[in-house]
């Protein structure tokens, strides 16, 4: 029976081991497919050796013990297979969402771990107790915080909601959901019957407040607030850990919290705002509307766009969401591709926040195979468009926006954003006249250097490719 | 579990250095890989399902299995569901330089 202890026990290790090697493999593009396969090995380890647990269980679970079985190998093919699924078959576009939902059903599993532990162990200290509580409630948070922000993702939801008040009410949620969690934790120490009620309030408090803390977040903030849950659920499962006196959990799950907070610092950096802006202030909003420079366009065919651009000698793209929106990364590529054959120097610049997360547009550019060396970041780039003859902006807008370096009224003021508007000449191909994602007007739009290429960005392109094959490769 | 009894002043001690190891495992992370590394560390959080095999596997009364259930169903989705997206999404990232190599490997076939 030892021997089968010390499996179990040291199969955490080993799987923590695998995690933080295989999470290191993923920081490079060389190595990050061999990384998550290590890492994937090291939780298919950690699985089937928690099931040698069935051997050294107190007598009273033993009765139990067919029926949970059952469960336990139902539930994992189910959820697995499901997954398995939905991951394989989900467009790279749908990407974000897909990752918020998985990250949604962690945080119900740390939060389901809690509810459990609270139901098995009447009795405990305040602290295990306290703990227990506390990483239900970041659980429950991360759970439908992370169906909101799948359902704004996903279109379903598409508009922030907002009232008057609104802070206060969540605040009082928040409250309250904290005093039911104390009284929860108290109840349960002296063992008191009203435990079980206190408790369940607790839950639907704590689901509750993770709506309402969303539900005003606009879509275009969506991309912090996924990596924030992600941290959160990192946060939930290292706290469970304790409770469950495991380690591997509180390894993998504070690894996860840490990482996961870098990264939406980063993130939020990048758009040049504090979390809690992005928590609690209401960008996006739209009443920000059509403010800003007016004027005339111009316009120009996308024959004679692709024209300037095969006889240019360097050009930078900016892809951005619409991009992807439009499925014309494919013939994007095909032009990029072309324009190389005829000598032209092609670069992609990468705004931090471009597509819905980041490193999305990455992602949906390297599904059409642009290879990666070919796209810079945007500190690595943004010098560079002073030198550079034409930048083409395909489905991107405010992270183009010059606004944002000179007009403190604008709502996104002070975010970084790629200088296009510094190149020599400027195309934009855009489906319409309208505003961004975040509804702001763009200046650059009306600049002398600029000229717009309106169109499907597939059709667009297609008639560039035309337009450059017709041309000859001399 | 061998370890039955652990205090919280050693869990703060893991806690500290877990938290330290996250932070400088992806502090160097290029920007072009955040996505696959956000859903990387999605999927590594879904070892929350091993707790929750732990619950249900324990589990004496009804309401523990069923939430038991729904815990080891919601933790299978996230790690079966993270492993494969960020899988895809990885395997998609290829430098130019396999290009040239490609093509001197179909002129030494031609």
């Amino acid at each position: 029976m030892n021997l089968l202890e010390y499996i179990v026990a040291l199969s955490g290790l080993v799987a923590s081991g695998l995690f933080i090697y295989g999470l290191k493999g993923m920081s490079s593009p060389v190595t990050a497919v061999k990384g998550i396969v290590i890492a994937g090995w090291g939780m298919a380890f950690v699985v089937v050796a928690s099931f040698l647990q069935v051997f050294n269980l107190p007598e009273d679970v033993l009765p139990h013990l067919p029926v949970n079985l059952g469960l336990a190998v139902l539930a994992l093919l189910l959820g697995g297979l499901w997954a398995g699924r939905k991951g394989r078959t989900v467009p790279m576009t749908a990407m974000p969402q897909m990752v918020a939902l998985f990250n949604g059903m962690g945080g119900g599993s740390a939060a389901a771990v809690a509810a459990v532990a609270l139901l098995h162990h009447a009795g405990g200290s305040a602290l295990h107790l306290g703990v227990t509580v506390t990483g239900a409630l970041i659980g429950c948070i991360s759970l439908t915080g992370s169906l909101i922000a799948w359902a704004k993702l996903d279109g379903k939801m598409r508009n922030p909601i907002r009232f008057g008040g609104q802070k206060v009410f969540n605040l009082a949620i928040f409250l309250g959901t904290v005093v039911l969690g104390i009284m929860t934790v108290i109840a349960q120490m002296n063992g008191a019957p009203e435990g079980g009620l206190y408790a369940l309030l607790f839950f639907a408090g704590a689901l509750f407040f993770g709506l309402c803390m969303t539900v005003p977040i606009g879509g275009a903030d969506m991309p912090v607030v996924i990596s924030l849950y992600n941290a959160f659920t990192g946060l939930a499962v290292g706290l469970e850990g304790y409770v469950m006196a495991d380690p591997a959990l509180m390894i993998a799950g504070m690894v996860v919290g840490s990482a996961g907070t870098l990264l939406t610092v980063l993130m939020a950096k990048a758009m040049n705002r504090s979390i809690t802006n992005v928590l609690f202030s209401n960008f996006g909003a739209a009443s920000q509307q059509a403010k800003g420079p007016q004027g005339e366009m111009k316009s120009v065919d996308p024959a004679d766009a692709a024209t300037t651009m095969r006889y240019a000698s360097s050009v930078i793209i900016i892809p951005g969401y619409g991009l992807a929106v439009a499925q014309a990364q494919q013939k994007l590529y095909e032009f990029v591709k072309l324009l190389q054959a005829a000598g032209v120097d092609v670069k992609f610049a990468i705004h931090p926040v471009a597509g819905r997360m980041p490193g999305h547009m990455n992602v949906l550019l390297a599904e059409a195979g642009v290879p990666y060396d070919m796209i810079y970041d945007m500190d690595d780039i943004n010098d560079s468009f002073k030198s550079t003859d034409v930048a083409l902006v395909i489905g991107a807008n405010d992270v183009v926006n010059p606004s944002a370096r000179t007009d403190k009224s604008s709502p996104i003021y002070g975010m970084p954003i790629l200088n296009a508007d510094q190149a020599h000449q400027v195309f934009v191909i855009k489906r319409g006249q309208g505003t961004g994602y975040s509804g702001v007007q763009n200046p650059l739009f009306f600049a002398k250097n600029c000229s717009m290429v309106f169109g499907d960005a597939q059709a667009v392109l297609s008639k560039m490719v035309e337009a450059v094959k017709a041309l000859g490769t001399n | 579990m061998i370890i039955t009894s652990m205090t919280f002043i050693i869990a703060l001690y893991i806690f500290m250095l877990a938290a330290f190891t996250g932070y400088v495992v992806i502090s160097r992370v290029p920007s072009i890989l955040h996505t696959p590394l956000m859903s990387g560390s999605n999927f590594i959080h879904g070892i929350v399902v091993v707790g929750a095999l732990s619950a249900l596997l324990s589990a004496t009364t009804l309401a523990e299995q069923i939430i038991g259930f729904f815990g080891v169903l919601f933790g299978a989705g996230n790690v079966m569901g993270g492993y494969v997206v960020t899988d895809r999404m990885l395997a998609m990232f290829k430098p130019s330089a396999t290009k040239p190599a490609k093509k001197s490997d179909e002129k030494s076939a031609s």
